[in-house]
């Protein structure tokens, strides 16, 4: 049994956010849509554990979820 | 005008050349010629000055820069101007930081100590404006005796001749032309010389306009001495602001405004007062001191060396300034140039030492460019797919560690180490701590100061314990003890020793330095071909 590790595992988190980027180069908004849903399955299945992906599924709904913003404050330390 | 501070003019004194010129006879000949006076070019005098090099500097202004420049100098760049005697005065009047915050919305999305130990004499930045670095350098330019600033002085034309180089320059008292040895090409991204030799300056442009205002704070103000990010603030939504702290009660404010801004429209105070009134809230009064619009770019020439001809900072590479990658990039550029040059000039290196400036330059330019573009498409997500990414990540931060470390509002500027240089000996021995060849010095406490004091401008031998001195002539040492706070940061507690060049990077390292090791070391740092054959017979 395996639990989501959410401890940082990259070596070079930068490139691997540009290379999500590149990816989508030259997409369409509905291609894009597409490719991100493929890139999950992919991993999904590369993962191949049903609980760590239910981890992961419970992270990003919580993540969009969260305020995008909190209090009214204009330029002072929230 | 500035309201803080008067800069100094710098009057135009007519040069010999004018009177050569007007009596026909051959044109005045100089070693090596600086254009540009501004923070590279005057680095790079000081430095060639320092290595005890005349040099001629001509600029078509005749003052300090002005505006929005470069104001974030990076701890390698304190040290470098340590080593050139310019580093208290720095420490003195500027804002020293390391501390960093990202908000998203008004939340604190995460926080950065750039130099969490203790033990090192430079801080991580030091916030000043440049124009205080660039009056305190030419006031150091002057007192050397070596450097010849000549204002109000246009490059008008340049020829690449056979072994040296012709310049007509242009003067409120009339043209001269003047020849060298070397020209040093230090004028700015929209390089005088670069357009003279024709040289290409591809890159990318973003497609984004940035608000760069430089305003003076009033009274209590509720910011301290970090570089403060928002990514979408309630203040300015949808955008990005940076703000960091100057001298002189002056902070520097970055509002992004997106593409269709009008650049000319956005500079209107009437446009800019009330975006920092958002920001500041109605209690703090300012005064605007200097506003501009940019289109950020990350370009550079092919190569650096030209011949006769070697281009420093903005005029060899462009950066965004997220990450404060250009200023600092140029002022590596001079202490990289500074010593083989001289060393040139003097007849103790080859002129192939030159080339190891491309080799060394060109890789820290792409590391830089490399950084600042990721910082800025991360800031300005190309698309909306992209842009889905940037906020996930920017949520996923709150409670992620992992998400923290993709947020990338500029990957702050380290010195690049030279990993492939052929100045560098590779390691014999496993190291398993301490900076590899190619790497700069590491600060550490000593006896009496501070090490890279103790390096200073010229190569040093630090012997760690009881290792023998391998006692070459020329060579200067320094021993430290194997169990102080250096010796951990070299990895060197059961002894060693380290070769150190000039500008103060790693050359070699040995775990039982012997002569001819080292000898062949100190040849291979100034670009000499090691006699590998004649030592195993010696």
């Amino acid at each position: 049994m395996r639990k989501l590790d959410t401890a940082p595992r990259l070596s070079d988190p930068d490139a691997v956010f540009a290379a999500l980027a590149e990816a989508h180069r030259g997409l369409s908004p509905e291609e894009s849509r597409r490719l991100d849903a493929a890139l999950v399955l992919v991993l999904a299945n590369h993962i191949g554990d049903a609980e760590v992906l239910h981890g992961a599924i419970a992270v990003a709904r919580a993540a969009i979820h969260a305020p995008a913003a909190w209090g009214d404050t204009a330029g002072t330390v929230p | 005008m500035l309201s803080r501070w008067t800069p100094p003019r710098y009057p135009f004194r007519p040069p010999r050349e004018l009177e050569a010129e007007a009596q026909g006879t051959a044109p005045v000949h100089h070693p090596v010629v600086i254009v540009g006076a501004g923070m590279v070019g005057l680095t790079v005098a000081l430095d060639l000055a320092r290595h005890g090099i005349a040099t001629v500097v001509i600029d078509d202004d005749d003052t300090v820069s002005i505006g929005s420049r470069a104001i974030c100098l990076a701890k390698r760049t304190l040290e470098i101007y340590d080593r050139l005697g310019l580093g208290q005065r720095v420490l003195d009047k500027g804002v020293t930081w390391k501390v960093g915050k990202v908000f998203h919305g008004s939340a604190l999305a995460y926080a950065f100590d750039l130099l969490p130990e203790a033990g090192h004499r430079m801080p991580a930045f030091v916030n000043l404006q440049q124009y205080y670095l660039e009056a305190w350098l030419v006031e150091a330019c002057v007192e050397s005796g070596l450097v010849d600033l000549r204002w109000k002085s246009r490059l008008v034309s340049l020829s690449r001749e056979e072994d040296h180089v012709r310049l007509e320059v242009e003067t409120p008292a009339g043209m001269y032309t003047m020849t060298a040895d070397w020209l040093l090409a230090c004028d700015g991204a929209r390089s005088t010389v670069r357009a003279a030799l024709d040289l290409p300056f591809v890159g990318k442009v973003f497609r984004d306009r940035f608000l760069i205002a430089d305003v003076v704070l009033k009274g209590e103000v509720p910011f301290p001495s970090e570089r403060w990010f928002w990514f979408d603030p309630p203040f300015h939504p949808g955008q990005s602001v940076l703000l960091h702290k100057q001298p002189d009660d002056m902070w520097r404010i970055d509002f992004q405004l997106g593409w269709e801004a009008d650049p000319e429209e956005e500079k209107r105070p009437e446009r800019v007062i009330p975006r920092i009134r958002a920001m500041l809230g109605e209690g703090i009064e300012f005064d605007l001191e200097w506003v501009s619009v940019y289109t950020f770019r990350c370009r550079r020439l092919e190569r650096f060396v030209h011949d006769r001809v070697i281009f420093l900072g903005d005029s060899a590479h462009q950066v965004s300034p997220f990450g404060a990658r250009g200023g600092n990039g140029g002022v590596q550029d001079a202490d990289n140039l500074a010593w083989k040059l001289a060393a040139v000039l003097r007849g103790t290196a080859p002129p192939s030492l030159l080339g190891t400036y491309d080799a060394e330059r060109i890789p820290a330019a792409d590391e830089n460019i490399l950084n600042s573009t990721r910082a800025t498409d991360f800031i300005t997500p190309k698309t909306e797919a992209v842009r889905a990414y940037r906020d996930a990540v920017l949520q996923l931060a709150r409670d992620h560690a992992f998400a923290r470390r993709m947020v990338n509002s500029g990957r702050l500027s380290s010195p690049h180490c030279y990993a492939a240089t052929p100045l560098s000996t590779p390691d014999v021995e496993a190291w398993a701590a301490g900076p590899p060849p190619g790497a700069p010095a590491i600060d550490a406490p000593v006896a009496d100061g501070w090490l890279l004091e103790r390096l200073g401008g010229r190569p040093v031998l630090v012997l760690f314990g009881a290792v023998p001195d391998p006692a070459l002539p020329g060579l200067a040492t320094l021993r430290l003890p194997a169990d102080g706070v250096a010796a951990e940061r070299y990895g060197a507690l059961a002894g060693g020793a380290y070769l150190f060049r000039p500008d103060q990077h790693v050359a070699a390292r040995f775990a039982a330095p012997t002569p001819e090791a080292v000898a062949s070391a100190l040849a291979r740092l100034w670009g000499r071909v090691p006699a590998e054959g004649r030592i195993a017979a010696a």
